[in-house]
């Protein structure tokens, strides 16, 4: 907890968060201009080196623009095959390990004794008055804490209640549709989708759920944090805004819960009924954090793999014609469009002990990253890993989720989201056909699509 | 030849050989039996090959490490006597076992 942090707990009782951040806000463009504190340069894209005119130690896989370009495949293939757990001393964020084989990524995600998740999972660092903490980027206890008051909201249980409801709204979009004519997927369907469940899973105003798409956007966005697009300043404009939002909808809740209402299955009420998360309004970073964590974790995930899978079906038009001749797969298919899209690239530790790792000393502080999207083409590991296989054997063994204690929560509601959208497009369309090259996110962080333009055609 | 039995959650039961030197998560895997995930292929990572023993049972496959500990505390169904099958190496002394499936595997 830096001392911004500890500060604004302290005031959280008398000022509201929000003005807090504001204040935050000022203070960091005051210390940036007094300090002259260099701003962190803005990305600006040019087109990514083959590969093979590299020499390794040049080898920068957190350039934001591999991905968008198409070229991270043989960057990674270069690193796994000569240099599986590789050193790169001079890049935009700093010195970082990249970990790219199966084995050894399984091996340091289990491993949290050794490789710790704070204080960051990304590869750079939002500015020390805007340090938001979530249990994501929290080693036991403190994580296992806080990640059990919250892990009903999207646990199997709960799902079972809200089925109906996912494949009722999924109908109501895809019934909506143009036929015959070209549009944008992304848009209409992937963000649409998303924005829907996140509302529902945080009780959040129904007309007003597009402002959680776009506060995930910016949290994550960041060109500091993962070399995306975000201005710092839109950055804290948007965070008081959501504190603002997310106050008034604690308070209300409150106010609910203790006029004897039920609590709902609701985010904010289970936090409300948990007696390690009940106060968490008095600890504004960790409030702001663990909410931001839960639109982050399930807005940029679901949405890309939503656009993945049809891009995917696409690129491989045999396994589509499996798909329409066997629907029994989509479950299988689901999880193979998971691993083969990868929509979050990576998760960060940082080394507690001097650790060696295939070979290489990794020292004690040193950041670590793990390459989910490169352990999921991993040739020792997956046979013909590039491309799409719906009936793929052993297809759940992926590593989008992630291992060990900090594995994704919302899993298994992701899988219900894609499984229905997928039952519900076959029984609708016999042809999804993206008619243009989609846009791709900048970002070394998110795998994700901006925009694609998709033409259905009815059964 | 031993006989080892899986009962799913709408108790449906599945009888299947013992292999001795296989685990519980593999023979039920290798068996197709339902209700047994096993995503991270058996490293002790993910926590979904959970099942629940009886009792008597619990004393005779081991000892749980502290990372199996760790990852049962995550699943919400989670009794005094689960176990990840992942963990359990099957031996011959274990026929006639007798092993629940939770609801669902996170």
């Amino acid at each position: 907890m830096n001392i911004h942090t500890r500060t604004m707990n302290t005031v959280a009782r008398v000022v509201p968060m929000h003005l807090q951040i504001k204040g935050a806000h000022l203070f960091y463009k005051a210390r940036t201009k007094v300090f002259n504190t260099p701003e962190f340069p803005a990305f600006v894209e040019e087109p990514v080196p083959d590969v093979s005119t590299l020499a390794l130690e040049d080898i920068d896989v957190s350039n934001p623009f591999l991905f968008r370009q198409d070229k991270w495949r043989s960057y990674f293939k270069r690193l796994r095959d000569e240099a599986p757990v590789h050193y790169q001393r001079n890049s935009p964020f700093g010195p970082f390990w990249s970990v790219t084989r199966y084995e050894d990524i399984q091996f340091v995600d289990k491993h949290h004794e050794l490789f710790s998740a704070e204080p960051f999972i990304v590869l750079g660092e939002t500015p020390d008055e805007l340090t938001i903490e979530m249990f994501i980027a929290m080693d036991p206890p403190k994580h296992d804490q806080q990640r059990r008051a919250v892990q009903g909201v999207v646990a199997p249980k709960n799902l079972k209640e809200m089925e109906a409801l996912i494949r009722e709204r999924t109908q109501d979009v895809l019934d909506n549709l143009p036929v015959d004519e070209p549009f944008d997927w992304v848009d209409n369907v992937s963000i649409e989708l998303t924005a829907r469940m996140l509302a529902t899973l945080l009780d959040f105003p129904y007309e007003q759920r597009r402002q959680l798409v776009y506060w995930s956007d910016l949290a994550g966005g960041g060109a500091e944090i993962t070399g995306g697009e975000t201005d710092t300043d839109l950055l804290f404009e948007g965070m008081s805004d959501m504190a603002k939002q997310f106050s008034l909808l604690w308070r209300d809740k409150e106010a609910r819960l203790a006029a004897g209402e039920q609590p709902g299955f609701d985010l904010i009420s289970l936090m409300l009924s948990n007696d390690d998360t009940k106060d968490l309004i008095n600890r504004p970073m960790e409030f702001l954090g663990n909410l931001a964590l839960l639109i982050v974790g399930g807005n940029d995930t679901t949405r890309n793999s939503m656009s993945g899978g049809v891009y995917a079906l696409n690129q491989f038009p045999d396994e589509f014609a499996k798909l329409k001749a066997n629907p029994d797969l989509i479950p299988n298919m689901v999880s193979e469009v998971i691993r083969w899209q990868t929509p979050l690239a990576y998760m960060r530790r940082v080394a507690k002990q001097d650790v060696e790792l295939n070979g290489q000393l990794i020292r004690k502080g040193d950041k670590v990253v793990m390459w989910y999207a490169s352990g999921n083409r991993d040739e020792r590991a997956i046979e013909q890993p590039d491309d799409l296989i719906i009936d793929r054997k052993g297809a759940r063994n992926h590593l989008s989720f992630g291992f060990g204690v900090h594995r994704c929560m919302g899993n298994r509601l992701a899988e219900l989201q894609l499984k229905i959208l997928w039952e519900e497009l076959l029984q609708r369309f016999d042809t999804i056909e993206v008619t243009a090259e989609p846009e791709r996110v900048q970002s070394n962080f998110v795998r994700g699509y901006s925009k694609m333009m998709v033409k259905l055609g009815s059964k | 030849m031993g006989k080892i039995t899986y009962i799913e959650h709408d108790n449906t039961e599945h009888e299947v050989e013992l292999v001795v030197g296989s685990t519980l998560m593999d023979t039920a895997v290798n068996n197709a039996v339902p209700g047994i995930d096993g995503d991270c292929g058996g490293a002790c990572a993910c926590g979904t090959c959970h099942l629940i023993v009886s009792d008597e049972w619990l004393g005779r496959l081991g000892e749980p490490g502290s990372d199996e500990l760790q990852l049962l505390d995550m699943t919400p169904e989670r009794c005094k006597t689960s176990r990840l099958g992942c963990q359990v190496e099957v031996t011959e002394a274990m026929d006639g076992l007798i092993v629940r499936l939770p609801e669902f595997q996170m």
